[in-house]
C-alpha cells in the first residue's frame, strides 16, 4: 500500500518483567478510521502508549514506521512533532501552566503551524466554540481541576490545533455524558474533514462509533490482534461480546500471558 | 527520561550564565586592604564625611564582631569564609550620577546588559544602582519627588541636615549590632544602599528599584536599606542583585530595615541571583503598624551559601503580613532560606507560602518560625512550605518553629515534597516538548505562584534563571 501512514509489524512489547503486546500487525493508510476493540486489560491502551512513545514500555521486537521513517526508537516528542497524536484517558493535570500559554508553546515549536498571535487567538476561539467550551478555560492551569469531561474537551482542542496526520484515541469516550460525547464526537469529525486525518480509536463500547464511518475494525484479546474486519465487525460485538475472540485464541494455542 | 541519577548531569557544573557573569577590570578602583581592623574601620567614616554618632557606631560594632563568635550550630558551613581575605571597601572611581551617560562607561554598560535603564524607563519611579560599595546612580521621578518621597543613598540622607535626624532616630535600631556576628560586621563597614522615605498618604503608583552589583573579586557588599513608610502610605521596592562568578569567595552581608507605619503597604520584592562563590548572609526585618500590610515577595538563584529570614514584626492590631518565597538549589550550593514572622498584636494574620527546588546536589533548607505573643487575640498564621526534588542526589529539608503564647491565636503549618512525575514529562512530550522543555515547563509552573507576584520584568527574568539552571541540568 503505497499510501499506508502507520506500519507496525511483528510488535512485541511490555514492561520490563511481563510482556503485553504480541507479535502484533497493524496497517493504518491516510485519512482512514480504523477502531481498537477489547476486552478491558487486553493491552489497548498499552498499543496506542507503545506507537507514541512511552518508555514505560520497551518494544522486544518489530518495528513501527510511521509517513515512511522507521520510529521504533524515537522519543515522544519525536512521534509528536512527526505527526502521532495520543489523546489520553487520563489527561495529567501539570499544576501553574496556563492552558492558553501551553496551547501557543506546542504550536509555535511547529514551523507548519506558526502563526501570529492574533490569528492563533481566533483559532482558538472558534475551536473552543464548536466544543462548546467557555473562554475562561483558556486562563486555567493545564487539566487542574477539569471534570473528566472538560479534560477530555481540552484533549480535542489540542487535537484540532495540532492537526497530526494519526490520532489515537485512548478510551476518549469513556466518563462522558450523552451531551460531552456529542461534542467529542463533533470534533472527531471534525479533525477527519480539515486535516483529512486517519484515527485509531481505542473502545470498549460503541457508542461513539454510531456517528462514524468506521474503514477497519480490529479485536484485541490478551495483548494479541485475534480479529479484523469492516464496520459490521462493532455491530456483531455489540451484540455478542468478545466470546468468540477469545476462543479462537485459546485454540490457536494462543501466546502465553 | 527515567529519574534515576545520572552520574553526567551532576558533572555539568555550570550553566551558561553569560548575562551575570561577565567581570569589569578594576583599574584606578580605590580598594581598602583585606581584613577588619579600626583603621579600615575610620577610612570608611572618614571617605563617607559621617557624623560623630556613625563612626562611634561602627567602632562598637567592630568590637561586637571581634567579640562575638561564629554560631557553629546553625545551617550551612561557612567556615570557608575568611575575613582575612575579604576586602570590605571598593569603590569605582565615580561620583554618583543622576544621569546614566554620567556614569562610566564600563560601569553603564554593566547596568544595561542587566537590563536596568530600559525598566527605568518603561516601569519604574526610580533607581539606584549600587556597584561594589557605592552607588554610581540615584535617581527618581520629578513628579514622585513633588509629593515630598526622598529616595537617596543613605549617605546622601546624613549630609542632609534634614533627613539626618530621621535616619538618626530609625538606622539600626530595628535589626541591633548584636543581633548576630554578621549583623555586627555589617554595622562596622556598611555602605552604599537606599534610603527611601514615603509622606502620610503618598502612594506611588510605580515601584523604586535598587540594584546591587558586586563587580570585583574577594570582596564585600554591604549595603544597608532604610525604608520610612509613613501612616496610609504605599511603597512598592524591588531590589535586585547579582555578580559575576569568581574563584575567590565573596561575601554579602546586607542590611535591611522596613518601618511600615498605620495603615500603610510595603511591598519588598528581591530577585537575588549572586553568583555561586558567594557567602549570602543577609538581614531582612520589618515592623508593621496597626491596619498596616507587609507583602515580601522574594526569589534567591544564586549564591555558595545563603542565610536569608526575612522577618516581620506585627506590632500593630490587625496588621498582616504575607511572605511568597521561591528557592533554587543547584549543584554547589547550599541554601538555608526561609523566614520569621512575630505576632504580638490582636487580630494579626501570617501568611507563609514557599517553593523550592534542588538539582544536582544542591540543598535547600526551609526554616520557618512563628511566634504569636500573650497580647495577640485571635491572631493567625498559616505555613505552607512545598518542595520539588528534581533528582536523587539533591535534598531539601524543612525546619518550622512554632512559638505559640496565646490560646486564642490559630497556627497551620503544611509541607509537601514531591518529584516531577514521568507521567507528566510524557504527557508534555506526546504534544511536542522535549524532555527538557517538558521539565523546565513544570519547574516554571511550579515556581508560578511567586512569579506571578513578581512585576513582570522580573517574572521573565526568573523564568529565564529556571531555563538557563535546567538547561544546564540535562545536557
Amino acid at each position: 500500500m503505497p499510501d499506508t501512514l502507520l506500519s507496525i509489524q511483528g510488535l512485541s512489547a511490555g514492561t520490563e518483567d511481563k510482556p503485553i503486546l504480541h507479535n502484533i500487525d497493524l496497517a493504518i493508510s491516510a485519512g482512514e478510521t480504523h477502531v481498537l476493540m477489547g476486552p478491558n486489560g487486553a493491552g489497548k491502551s498499552t498499543l496506542g502508549h507503545v506507537i507514541m512513545g512511552d518508555p514505560s514500555y520497551q518494544v522486544s521486537s518489530g518495528t513501527i514506521t510511521f509517513d515512511g521513517t522507521d520510529i521504533t526508537d524515537f522519543a515522544a516528542d519525536k512521534r509528536s512533532l512527526a505527526g502521532i497524536f495520543l489523546s489520553y484517558q487520563a489527561p495529567v493535570e501539570v499544576p501553574g501552566v496556563p492552558l492558553y500559554s501551553f496551547l501557543r508553546t506546542i504550536c509555535q515549536m511547529r514551523p507548519e503551524l506558526k502563526t501570529t498571535a492574533r490569528k492563533f487567538r481566533q483559532r482558538v476561539s472558534e475551536i473552543c466554540e464548536h466544543l462548546e467550551m467557555d473562554d475562561s478555560f483558556l486562563t486555567r492551569e493545564l487539566n487542574v481541576g477539569f471534570s473528566g469531561g472538560e479534560k477530555k474537551k481540552i484533549e480535542m482542542l489540542q487535537l484540532l490545533l495540532l492537526q497530526p496526520k494519526l490520532a489515537i484515541l485512548d478510551e476518549t469516550d469513556s466518563g462522558l455524558d450523552v451531551d460531552a460525547l456529542s461534542i467529542v464526537s463533533h470534533g472527531i469529525e471534525a479533525y477527519r474533514q480539515e486535516c483529512n486525518g486517519a484515527l485509531l480509536i481505542i473502545t470498549h463500547n460503541t457508542r461513539i462509533l454510531e456517528r462514524l464511518d468506521v474503514d477497519r475494525t480490529h479485536v484485541m484479546v490478551r495483548g494479541n490482534l485475534v480479529g479484523e474486519g469492516d464496520a459490521s465487525l462493532i455491530d456483531e460485538i455489540d451484540s455478542t461480546g468478545f466470546g468468540r475472540f477469545e476462543q479462537a485464541l485459546a485454540e490457536k494455542g494462543g501466546v502465553s500471558e | 527520561m527515567s529519574e534515576t541519577p545520572d552520574k553526567k548531569r551532576s558533572e555539568v557544573a555550570d550553566v551558561d550564565r553569560s548575562l551575570y557573569d561577565f567581570v569589569m577590570p578594576e583599574e584606578g578602583y580605590e580598594r581598602y586592604a583585606d581584613g577588619l581592623t579600626p583603621d579600615i574601620v575610620r577610612a570608611i567614616s572618614a571617605k563617607k564625611d559621617e557624623p560623630e554618632w556613625m563612626l562611634e557606631m561602627r567602632l562598637k560594632a567592630l568590637d561586637a564582631f571581634h567579640e562575638m563568635r561564629m554560631a557553629d550550630n546553625w545551617g550551612p558551613d561557612v567556615s570557608a569564609l575568611d575575613m582575612d581575605h575579604i576586602s570590605t571597601y571598593v569603590s569605582p572611581k565615580t561620583k554618583q550620577a543622576r544621569n546614566w551617560d554620567e556614569v562610566p562607561e564600563d560601569i553603564k554598560t554593566t547596568f544595561e546588559r542587566l537590563g536596568i535603564p530600559e525598566a527605568e524607563r518603561e516601569s519604574l519611579a526610580g533607581v539606584g544602582a549600587q556597584y561594589d560599595s557605592e552607588i554610581v546612580y540615584h535617581n527618581m521621578r520629578e513628579e514622585v519627588a513633588e509629593q515630598g518621597v526622598i529616595y537617596s543613598t543613605i549617605e546622601d540622607a546624613l549630609h542632609d541636615p534634614k533627613w539626618e535626624p530621621i535616619v538618626h532616630q530609625y538606622f539600626g535600631t530595628l535589626i541591633p549590632m548584636r543581633d548576630h556576628k554578621f549583623a555586627a560586621l555589617h554595622y562596622a563597614v556598611w555602605s552604599g544602599g537606599s534610603f527611601v522615605y514615603v509622606p502620610e498618604g503618598v502612594s506611588l503608583s510605580y515601584p523604586l528599584q535598587s540594584y546591587f552589583r558586586l563587580n570585583a573579586s574577594g570582596a564585600g557588599q554591604f549595603e544597608h536599606t532604610l525604608i520610612v513608610v509613613e501612616p496610609g502610605a504605599d511603597l512598592h521596592f524591588i531590589e535586585g542583585c547579582s555578580a559575576p562568578k569568581y574563584y575567590e569567595a565573596n561575601l554579602h552581608a546586607g542590611a535591611v530595615e522596613l518601618f511600615v507605619k498605620d495603615h500603610a503597604r510595603l511591598r519588598y520584592s528581591t530577585i537575588e541571583n549572586w553568583s555561586k562563590n558567594m557567602f549570602n548572609l543577609n538581614t531582612k526585618r520589618a515592623t508593621v503598624g496597626a491596619d498596616a500590610k507587609m507583602e515580601w515577595v522574594s526569589g534567591s538563584f544564586g549564591s555558595h551559601v545563603s542565610y536569608l529570614y526575612p522577618t516581620t514584626i506585627l506590632a500593630g492590631a490587625r496588621s498582616r503580613c504575607e511572605f511568597t518565597g521561591i528557592t533554587f538549589a543547584g549543584a554547589t550550593q547550599d541554601l538555608d532560606t526561609g523566614c520569621k514572622v512575630v505576632l504580638n498584636a490582636p487580630d494579626t494574620t501570617a501568611s507563609v507560602d514557599t517553593k523550592s527546588i534542588s538539582k544536582d546536589g544542591g540543598v535547600n533548607t526551609f526554616r520557618s518560625s512563628v511566634v504569636v505573643g500573650r497580647k495577640a487575640d485571635r491572631a493567625r498564621a498559616t505555613v505552607s512550605c512545598s518542595s520539588l526534588m528534581l533528582d536523587d542526589i539533591s535534598r531539601s529539608d524543612t525546619i518550622p518553629a512554632m512559638d505559640v503564647r496565646n490560646a486564642t491565636a490559630s497556627v497551620g503549618h503544611e509541607a509537601t515534597i514531591g518529584r516531577i512525575s514521568d507521567d507528566t514529562v510524557l504527557y508534555l512530550m506526546s504534544r511536542g516538548c522535549s524532555e527538557a522543555e517538558a521539565r523546565t515547563m513544570v519547574v516554571n509552573g511550579f515556581a508560578n505562584p511567586v512569579s506571578k507576584e513578581l512585576p513582570l520584568e522580573y517574572a521573565v527574568e526568573m523564568n529565564n534563571l529556571i531555563k538557563l539552571e535546567m538547561e544546564g541540568a540535562i545536557g
